[in-house]
């Protein structure tokens, strides 16, 4: 099936990106005059992209597959993340656990089949990218990142579940996605109020108490802020990596942390995270394991 | 366009530190400063025009080498400062001493150019060498007088303006009211008085409260030529800001935002990339603005924020490109631009040592090629082509033998007469354009 191939190509594509942009952004620590930032910051965009792009092959392939129970979300606990442009939703929701549906690692935005990507974009997060684009070589169709963020069962912390409107057949779907929450959150201020210590919970490995000191109050706040969330097991690594608190560096980390947790669940065989689901990842996707390490020790 | 000149930078160092990375001339046309990346200036200047032969201009010799800046290194942060030159502003001329900024990553210094061709001579107390005289042989006083010489060029820091700036310096401009200049770097803007090293006011600051909602940095900034309360500075989203600083201390708040919406239709992984802006430069009327991305050149009106009033495709054969342009880290590269001394032609670098020039009245373009080979003296550069496929001339190169380690990212025009200082790599080419040296 030709579509189905190019749909391939477009995943190909993508992934080669991902390894080589995180490839970039690793040696980038070690050039001389420290870190670019206006580099990264490029970079970081090829990153997403290629995410979206690969992340929405794999949702639509997951979507191809029997479809699952319907189990759309609860009424929203706290302020609405999705656009309100999606309209009502279909009465009698109920929340409901997720059955044997297939466990999606990570897909914080669920792609859906949309009109061309010139339409303005109410379906987009605030603070997400702009439309999502088509590979190098146009063969995807453009996908569009629904809004669908979790809804928080539990205050402050991410349930784990993102539900999916189709705009087409108005399907509404709930889809596993543990590895989503800290991306959710780093995407909707709304979801977790406390929002960017909460994502360095999902990362793994030891993580140590110090908080860095950014250069500006403002701009540890962030980060620090008194959310008692402390351990940025990320960045106290990236701190034992390389021994200066730098403003730029950190930068990078915050860059990594944008495309996400979903996105080292994504790379990772390791992270056999028992809490969460995982997708497994395609032998392709083996070979960014290394990469992984790289990023995680970031 | 003849050749006119090459120069070679050479150095003892390392493989690279000689490359040019600025190159700009002084208000008059008549000295040319180039910096390269190992913190080296070299200053040209023309000889004087030859009255026996009216028509044939003066050439550029070297006038002095300094060591501006020297490799640093920031204990604090662990982080190396290169010492590379990233960019050269002349202060206009208030005397007979020369003075010029130069700036690296971090700090910028002002440095004083003086002539010296007299040195006094009959001193009572010290002979020729200097060695004091043995008194018994002093019998009378004499006066010490002035006598000429050999041409010495003396260059001295003056001021040395440092720690105003987290990250990486990117320009500096001269304000037209020859007290103060700006110093971007990606996140802010800071106003420096030339006489005052230890203060600097920060006019601009796009840096985010929280560092992951960083969405565009800032790439370049210049004043406007006539107008001292207006600047203008780019960002990497492709957008240019034009800030007056009567409105407000801090010039956060644009007062116009240039920007062209995105074409849907060439969405690609990369076009945020593509779409940032590389270099900025006000028109010498003041009019307009000429701005670099990574595929094209656009002239903006001041008066227009919507769109461009003028496109220019520099090598959009490149833009099927743009995945291996990526792998090997030229997409990232920054082109600068330029304008004539009339503003009637445009001109920006490319790949393979090509350089572009732009007709704005005939909307004629042509490509031209910097090397030893067309650049003998008195030589006429000839035109060369890019072909896509399709039919291909004798002479055309075609896209995929392009020589992308050959890139000319900075070029530079004399502010009144046609002739051109083109950077490529750890050459300088000068270029006259001898038939019609006057602006037309």
């Amino acid at each position: 099936m030709l579509r189905g191939r190019r749909r391939m190509e477009g995943a190909l594509d993508a992934q080669s990106l991902i390894s080589i942009s995180l490839r970039k952004i690793h040696s980038s620590r070690t050039q001389r005059g420290g870190i670019k930032l206006h580099k990264n910051l490029l970079v970081s965009y090829v990153l997403r992209n290629a995410r979206q792009l690969y992340l929405s092959e794999r949702y639509a392939e997951l979507y191809r597959r029997p479809p699952p129970p319907h189990a759309p979300y609860p009424p929203p606990a706290a302020p609405l993340a999705g656009p309100p442009e999606l309209g009502p939703l279909p009465p009698g929701a109920e929340e409901q656990p997720p059955g044997p549906m297939p466990r999606g690692c990570g897909l914080p935005e669920p792609p859906v089949l949309l009109p061309p990507p010139h339409d303005p974009a109410p379906l987009e997060l605030p603070g997400a990218p702009p439309q999502p684009p088509s590979p190098c070589r146009d063969s995807a169709p453009g996908f569009y990142r629904s809004g669908g963020c979790a809804y928080p069962a539990l205050p402050g912390h991410c349930s784990g579940r993102t539900t999916v409107l189709d705009l087409d057949t108005h399907v509404v779907t709930t889809v596993e996605n543990g590895y989503l929450a800290p991306d959710c959150c780093s995407q909707c201020p709304c979801c977790c109020p406390p929002a960017p210590g909460t994502k360095r919970k999902y990362y793994p490995g030891p993580g140590e108490e110090d908080d860095e000191d950014e250069d500006e109050p403002a701009a540890g706040g962030g980060a620090a802020a008194g959310v008692g969330v402390a351990p940025c097991p990320k960045r106290a690594r990236f701190e034992e990596l390389s021994p200066e608190p730098p403003p730029d560096a950190s930068n990078i980390s915050n860059l990594i942390s944008i495309f996400g947790s979903g996105f080292t669940g994504l790379v990772s065989r390791q992270q056999a995270d028992s809490e969460h689901g995982q997708l497994c990842s395609k032998q392709a996707l083996a070979s960014l394991g290394a990469w992984t390490r790289a990023i995680v020790a970031f | 366009m003849e050749g006119e000149s090459i120069y070679e930078i050479d150095s003892e160092d390392g493989v690279g530190a000689d490359i040019i990375s600025t190159v700009e001339f002084n208000h008059t046309g008549e000295l040319l400063a180039t910096g390269d990346k190992g913190g080296r200036v070299v200053i040209f200047q023309r000889e004087p025009e030859s009255k026996n032969e009216p028509y044939s201009q003066g050439e550029y010799n070297v006038y002095s080498t300094f060591q501006s800046h020297e490799p640093e290194f920031d204990y604090l942060k662990s982080l190396e400062i290169e010492e590379k030159i990233n960019k050269i502003k002349w202060l206009p001329q208030q005397n007979a001493a020369h003075s010029l900024l130069s700036t690296n990553d971090k700090t910028i210094k002002l440095w004083k150019i003086t002539e010296r061709d007299k040195r006094p001579e009959g001193y009572n107390l010290k002979d020729e060498e200097g060695k004091l005289k043995d008194l018994s042989t002093v019998t009378s006083l004499q006066v010490p007088v002035l006598k000429p010489m050999d041409l010495m060029v003396e260059v001295t820091p003056r001021r040395i303006f440092a720690n105003g700036h987290t990250y990486h310096v990117n320009s500096i401009s001269v304000n037209s009211d020859c007290e103060t200049y700006m110093s971007a770097d990606d996140l802010r803007i800071n106003l420096w008085h030339l006489a005052i090293t230890d203060r600097s006011f920060n006019i601009v600051d796009i840096k985010p409260a929280n560092m992951e909602d960083l969405t565009e940095v800032i790439t370049a900034s210049e004043f406007h030529p006539h107008h001292c309360n207006l600047f203008v500075y780019s960002s990497s989203k492709g957008s240019l800001r034009l800030c007056d600083m009567r409105a407000s201390a801090l010039c956060d708040k644009h007062s116009k935002l240039y920007e062209e919406p995105e074409d849907p239709s060439n969405r690609s992984f990369f076009s945020e990339i593509i779409s940032s802006v590389s270099d900025v430069k006000f028109s010498h009327s003041g009019r307009y603005m000429l701005t670099r991305d990574y595929l094209t050149v656009k002239v903006w009106d001041l008066n227009m924020e919507t769109k461009p009033v003028e496109t220019y495709q520099v090598h959009d054969y490149l833009r099927s490109k743009l995945c291996s342009l990526y792998e090997n880290d030229c997409i990232f590269d920054k082109f600068e631009c330029a304008w004539n001394g009339s503003d009637s032609v445009i001109m920006t670098g490319a790949y393979n040592n090509f350089f572009r020039m732009f007709d704005r009245n005939t909307k004629r373009d042509v490509t031209l090629e910097a090397s030893r080979e067309s650049s003998k003296p008195r030589a006429i550069l000839k035109p060369r082509r890019v072909c896509v496929g399709g039919k291909r001339r004798k002479d055309d190169i075609s896209v995929d033998s392009l020589d992308f380690t050959k890139k000319i990212l900075h070029t530079a025009w004399h502010p009144t007469e046609n002739i051109i200082a083109i950077a490529a790599t750890n050459n300088l080419y000068i270029f006259q354009d001898k038939v019609n040296s006057e602006m037309h």
